[in-house]
């Protein structure tokens, strides 16, 4: 694939691109500024014109993204230093950007899926009275999610990371009137601090063993050889439970499925296309680090295989349109890091990008759905939605079919490569993981029959009601289908004819040789037969899941009729309860006693006192002063004559 | 000029202070009526300022006079604001006596 502007002739390129260059910074700021406009013109810009605004702000973005493109995959990386922004003794951290070929693609993603999301927004939250508040959160979203890509030191990547949280938590809570929904909003900030604390006690170690938080600085290659393993474990580690906090990995992803409280192209935008995906891009951006940590990356391995199949398992159970995604996105999360643990850094940014392409396609697809049946999520209560809904219908089966990995969408791609890395690994690793992508068939086939196939089980006035979405919805809903059908050719193999494109052009980034990615430990004949095989089985499971949702026409029974292991995974195996009765509980009754006694009693009782004493104090001396002016003058002319006699003596 | 010390000597001065500040203090401190106590304080002030001059000739430093030009000039700014408060005080309470005001305390 060649850069776009390599067409141009080359004179007038090198001044576009220098041109280019310099407007790195516009990129982030022009969603800063779209978030003042509508955050302080809220209630006075009409709905279309905040959306106007939101859209544009991104859309530019977008492009000058794109413009970037040529010269950032010629030349390798860009920098740009804005200013110094902390100076403290003997470090010093610059506001710059490093824009790279990992970086250019996440911004892509950002922007690109961004701009679709708030172009669908416009119509799903058309009826929202708090419209242009939705938009400006958005926006601030996007310039923290830039800010944390583009950042060329880890301080900076943590203030993007600390705002996207910030505006994970605002949009989940974006309806604030229901008390549960705050209370999801709640729970996402507080499991994400629990990561970021991992995080910046990483962060930390880095600044005080490498005595610098810029890339330059942590991930020269003299310098890192000084480093212990031991410290490069624990920093790795900690970076981990980051990572784990905001991508929602064991034991910290408990937030994400709540956070599907939130208006449905924030679950597209940040909890399945980019926010969520911040942990994989910090381990793959500190790959230099991770690399020399062995144990780190069997931590990851097992951390994220063991999400993967413990998310899948959940998702089997879940009614919720939308609770059955958000457990998908837990799931493939997981699988996400579970190739970065074996040190698939391409494939697992691969399936990043195609994930974020089929997923945000699905969640919308899913708020399309909810929209034409006005607020209906239980997919118990759809069915037969496929006359109804005929666009929506489309897209969400090609979303499904690039979530299953069916060839040639994207999903089948990126997974496969996955696979292919942990089967290099060890055959167990592969079986796993195929056993948690089948368990992923599994559920989303069963939402999608039991959604759009079967018996119509609307009730009678919302079907009445129902309807196709505007075209504000269907169209970033349609090119998103068209990227999840050819999203593949990013890194399509050279084993089908493809190009490798995403592997060369992360090498750089990667640190790789040119040309290691050809050297793979196993045959070409044993790639097409895995293929063959996981594709066959895919094939076997969506026919499970047809023969089951739509010959015999299962429904889900209610949660409540539930038995045996089905209680336990529509209960997400009681973690909620189990953490409730670890953390949650202990912790009130600690505040609670707190509050009895150690406040009203020690804490006023010292500080009462101290004022209750000086109190009685004063009563006592006050008896001093008489009001007797002669009595005054005697004291005084006695205290004098006592000093004088005093110093006379002494 | 014939030095004023061959004439009366400086203990005389010294005698003289002290026994008008004696006289000054045992006024303010005995005596009930303000306009008195007033008196009295005039007296001590005015047995330091013979004191001043008396030393300021011995020692041939003229800062002494100086200072006592000063004390004259607060003397007489003091005794114009005391006066003026004692008699919005016999206005109100009909008494100089220096106890009169008795309630003026917490």
């Amino acid at each position: 694939m060649l850069p776009a502007s390599a067409v141009v002739p080359s004179k007038f390129r090198l001044t576009q691109d220098m041109f280019m260059e310099k407007l790195i910074w516009l990129i982030p700021i022009l969603p800063l500024l779209g978030f003042f406009i509508l955050g302080l013109g809220a209630s006075k810009l009409s709905k279309g014109l905040a959306g106007i605004v939101g859209c544009a702000t991104i859309l530019i973005a977008f492009a000058l993204s794109l413009g970037l493109a040529g010269s950032v995959f010629a030349s390798g990386k860009l920098e740009q230093t804005l200013f110094n922004w902390v100076s403290s003794g003997a470090w010093t951290v610059d506001f710059g950007f490093l824009v790279d070929p990992l970086s250019l693609i996440m911004m892509l993603v950002i922007t690109g899926v961004g701009a679709l999301i708030h172009i669908y927004s416009t119509g799903y939250m058309h009826d929202d009275e708090r419209h242009n508040y939705f938009f400006a959160y958005l926006n601030l979203f996007v310039f923290f999610m830039l800010l944390l890509v583009m950042s060329n030191n880890y301080l900076l990547l943590f203030a993007g990371w600390e705002g996207v949280g910030l505006c994970s938590y605002l949009l989940i809570g974006f309806w604030f009137k229901v008390d549960e929904y705050n209370e999801a909003a709640k729970k996402a900030f507080v499991m994400n601090r629990i990561g970021d604390l991992g995080f910046l006690l990483g962060l930390f170690l880095i600044l005080v063993n490498f005595g610098t938080l810029n890339y330059d600085g942590v991930f020269d290659s003299t310098v890192l050889s000084q480093i212990s393993v031991g410290t490069l474990t624990v920093i790795t580690l900690l970076f981990i439970v980051g990572a784990a906090g905001k991508s929602a990995q064991i034991p910290l992803y408990t937030w994400l499925p709540d956070a599907m409280a939130g208006p449905t192209p924030v679950s597209a935008l940040i909890h399945a296309a980019t926010m969520v995906t911040a942990g994989i891009y910090l381990t793959i951006r500190s790959h230099a680090l991770f690399d020399l940590a062995p144990i780190s990356m069997e931590v990851l391995t097992y951390l994220g295989l063991a999400t993967s199949i413990f998310a899948a398992t959940i998702g089997l159970k879940q009614n919720d349109i939308k609770k059955v995604l958000a457990y998908s996105t837990v799931s493939q999360l997981g699988l996400m890091f579970f190739a970065l643990g074996m040190g698939a850094y391409v494939a697992a940014f691969f399936h990043l990008v195609t994930h974020a392409f089929f997923k945000a396609l699905l969640f919308l697809g899913a708020g399309s759905v909810i929209h034409g049946l006005g607020g209906e999520q239980d997919i118990r209560k759809m069915g037969a939605l496929r006359k109804v809904l005929p666009i929506t219908y489309i897209v969400f089966l090609i979303g499904t079919l690039a979530i299953a990995g069916i060839p040639p969408f994207a999903g089948f791609v990126s997974k496969d490569q996955i696979l292919l890395a942990a089967y290099e690994k060890s055959p167990l690793l592969f079986a796993l993981g195929v056993f948690a992508s089948l368990l992923t068939v599994f559920y989303m086939f069963r939402m999608f029959f039991l959604v759009f196939y079967g018996q119509n089980r609307v009730n009678h006035d919302t079907l009445h009601h129902a309807h196709e979405s505007p075209l504000s919805m269907t169209l970033p809903l349609g090119i998103l289908a068209g990227l999840s059908v050819i999203g593949g050719i990013l890194n399509w193999p050279s084993l089908m004819g493809g190009g490798d494109w995403l592997q060369h052009t992360l090498s750089g980034v990667l640190g790789t040789p040119e040309g290691a990615e050809h050297a793979h430990a196993i045959s070409a004949s044993t790639e097409w037969t895995l293929m063959a095989i996981v594709v066959a089985l895919v094939v076997v499971v969506i026919g499970l899941a047809y023969s089951i949702y739509v010959n015999r026409n299962t429904v889900p029974v209610e949660d409540e009729a539930e038995e045996g292991f089905g209680r336990v995974l529509s209960h997400k195996y009681f973690v909620d309860e189990l953490y409730a009765a670890l953390f949650v509980k202990p912790t009130q009754a600690i505040s609670e006693w707190f509050g009895r006694i150690v406040d009203p009693k020690i804490l006023d009782g010292a500080i009462n006192g101290i004022g209750q004493s000086i109190l009685t104090m004063g009563s006592v001396l006050k008896n001093i002063q008489q009001g007797a002016v002669g009595l005054y003058l005697f004291v005084f002319a006695v205290g004098i004559i006592i000093l004088l006699a005093l110093q006379i003596l002494f | 000029m014939e030095n004023i010390f061959n004439v009366v000597p400086l203990e005389h001065f010294v005698l003289l202070s002290l026994a008008l500040f004696c006289i000054g203090m045992v006024g303010v401190l005995l005596r009930r009526n303000m306009i008195v106590v007033f008196m009295s304080i005039e007296l001590m002030l005015n047995a330091v300022n013979l004191l001043a001059v008396a030393f300021s000739a011995h020692r041939g430093d003229s800062s002494g006079q100086v200072f006592v030009f000063f004390v004259m000039v607060v003397a007489a700014a003091e005794v114009a604001l005391g006066l003026a408060i004692l008699v919005m005080i016999y206005r109100n309470v009909k008494s100089v006596d220096i106890n009169a005001l008795k309630q003026l305390k917490w």
